[in-house]
């Protein structure tokens, strides 16, 4: 059976940038546990020599002209930038930081 | 909202008496689930990460509407991103079942569903992932169509599940519902998803004999536990009407489907971290600054996600993650494939296919929050469709013995609308549904 333990949900948040609480943690421990459970049920399945399908259509590269058209204007795409200086996104510091 | 519904009226009024052609829309009111763009009009996903976006531009759909003359009301309240299957997920408001208001409406597109079962519009736009417009359709006891994967653009729907996700009506009978989908389907070069193929009208299927016609009822979609006795019922007798109308039935077993609901929870949720990565704070949305991008993009995750999208964040990035995605993403993938087989087996003996749209009647407000499992059962028999990109359809046939609405899935394979609208409006017209919900205009 799939055992989930609180240091891997904690592992997982951090992985997809999300800060939890302890409260959260073990809320989300028991109920990943509990899911997973039920969905590794598919594990059962024999898919030897089974492709797997990424899209339900096939599609390949799709192609087109390489034409310019009018898209957003700076103004458009930043209207609703948290914040915004001299026609750029504003944000916090990136490089040099400590966690 | 308010003044671009009044101004998109009197154009309509000007086109007329100037005796200009009008939209096939023209004179029709429409509501836009709130996760679809619309320029000028906030679009929150009812999520507090974009509870103040306003779009710079209008969804193609949108477009599409505003094009046919139809005049747009309103945005309407859904499950957080799409995800859920009462509405309850919503950051902002609960919406309630027309029929009974101590029942939810289903989700995602509930506010989508519960207003047009109210009379309040003509129509309305959802989106469908694993069900978020069947479903509810079946629990308000209306008409929802979820589309080939690729027939309507996605330009301007909030991304969920890419590889899932196809916009779709809601009506309150069989032939508005292929009005609305005649005018919203087609290839858009800003999707380069959606597929190149001219459409026949659905409108000229409406009425036309279903004789001969090989429906078959799907064994692994009719329980075994959690399905409402008059539910299974339903889906029998619409069986006997088809039959009565010249239709043959039988049963037909997709061996697979009984993997459906694993094999989706695993990759709807993975396609949904993925996704969901954009919404970092830094360049629309939600922002909660401290010190650091990085602090300040966990700090936003935190604050503006609630807990059935984290949830499922959680559950994808495991699925995804080292060590698990042989056993989980790339399993279910293969289970994916296997899904797509077993059912074109099946339409290799018959036309289309029935099963319930959701294993039971509209249930109570707060009755499955607690327990994600349970409420995600709500889409077992829906969310088959998805995975394998095809169509199909819920249509109103009954209620049962309170009352609340009993809706029946009509499958049709990858561009079947025609057959499958053939089908529902055969079942329409036999099953004779009327009921009349103890909210709306009616």
């Amino acid at each position: 059976m799939t055992k989930i333990t609180s240091n891997q949900v904690r592992h997982v948040a951090n992985l997809a940038r999300l800060r939890v609480s302890d409260e959260e943690v073990q809320t989300f421990t028991n109920q990943l546990e509990g899911l997973l459970e039920h969905f590794s049920a598919i594990s059962a399945i024999d898919t030897k020599g089974v492709q797997p399908t990424s899209h339900p259509i096939a599609i390949n590269n799709v192609f087109r002209k390489d034409v310019p058209t009018p898209s957003l204007s700076q103004e458009q795409v930043l209207s609703n930038a948290p914040s915004s200086e001299d026609n750029r996104f504003s944000v916090p510091q990136i490089l040099g930081e400590s966690e | 909202m308010e003044s671009q519904a009044l101004e998109q009226a009197k154009e309509i009024d000007r086109k007329k008496s100037a005796g200009e052609t009008l939209g096939a829309l023209a004179g029709t009111t429409v509501a836009i689930k709130d996760n679809m763009a619309t320029i000028g009009v906030k679009t929150t996903c009812a999520s507090k990460m974009l509870e103040n976006w306003i779009p710079v531009y209008d969804a193609t759909v949108v477009k599409k509407l505003k094009e046919a003359d139809a005049i747009i009301v309103g945005k309407t309240n859904l499950d957080e991103f799409a995800m859920g299957s009462s509405t309850e997920n919503s950051a902002f408001k609960t919406t309630k079942n027309p029929h009974d208001t101590s029942k939810v409406p289903g989700g995602s597109s509930g506010g989508s569903a519960a207003t047009v079962a109210a009379g309040a519009v003509t129509f309305s736009l959802g989106s469908d992932t694993g069900g978020s417009i069947r479903q509810p359709a079946s629990l308000c006891g209306i008409v929802g169509v979820k589309p080939t994967y690729g027939r309507v653009s996605r330009y301007g729907l909030v991304a969920f599940g890419s590889s899932l996700d196809q916009i779709g009506p809601f009506a309150r009978n069989v032939s508005d519902a292929a009005t609305l989908l005649d005018v919203l389907s087609g290839y858009d070069p800003m999707d380069s998803t959606s597929i190149n193929k001219e459409y026949k009208p659905l409108t000229d299927v409406l009425g036309s004999d279903i004789k001969g016609l090989r429906v078959g009822i799907i064994d692994e979609l009719k329980g075994p536990q959690g399905f409402q006795r008059e539910v299974l019922d339903a889906v029998d007798e619409t069986a006997k009407l088809l039959e009565k109308n010249g239709a043959t039935v039988g049963n037909v077993s997709i061996p697979a489907s009984a993997y459906g609901l694993s094999a989706y929870y695993i990759i709807a949720p993975a396609e949904a971290s993925s996704n969901l990565a954009r919404f970092d704070g830094m360049r629309y949305g939600l922002r909660v600054e401290e010190q650091s991008a990085a602090l300040t993009n966990e700090a936003t995750r935190q604050a503006g996600f609630g807990m059935e999208v984290k949830r499922r964040i959680m559950l994808g990035t495991y699925a995804l993650s080292a060590g698990y995605y042989d056993a989980f993403y790339a399993q279910a993938q293969k289970v994916r494939t296997l899904m797509i087989n077993d059912f074109k087996q099946a339409y290799e003996n018959f036309d289309v296919l029935l099963s319930p749209t959701s294993p039971t009647t509209a249930f109570g407000i707060g009755e499955k929050t607690q327990d994600p499992y349970q409420m995600y059962l709500a889409d077992v028999c829906t969310l088959p469709t998805n995975i394998v990109g095809a169509t199909s359809m819920s249509v109103p046939v009954g209620v049962d013995d309170n009352g609340l609405p009993i809706g029946v899935q009509v499958f049709a394979p990858p561009l079947g609308e025609e057959v499958m609208f053939q089908v529902a409006s055969a079942i329409e017209e036999q099953a004779n549904y009327n009921a009349v919900p103890v909210v709306g205009a009616f």
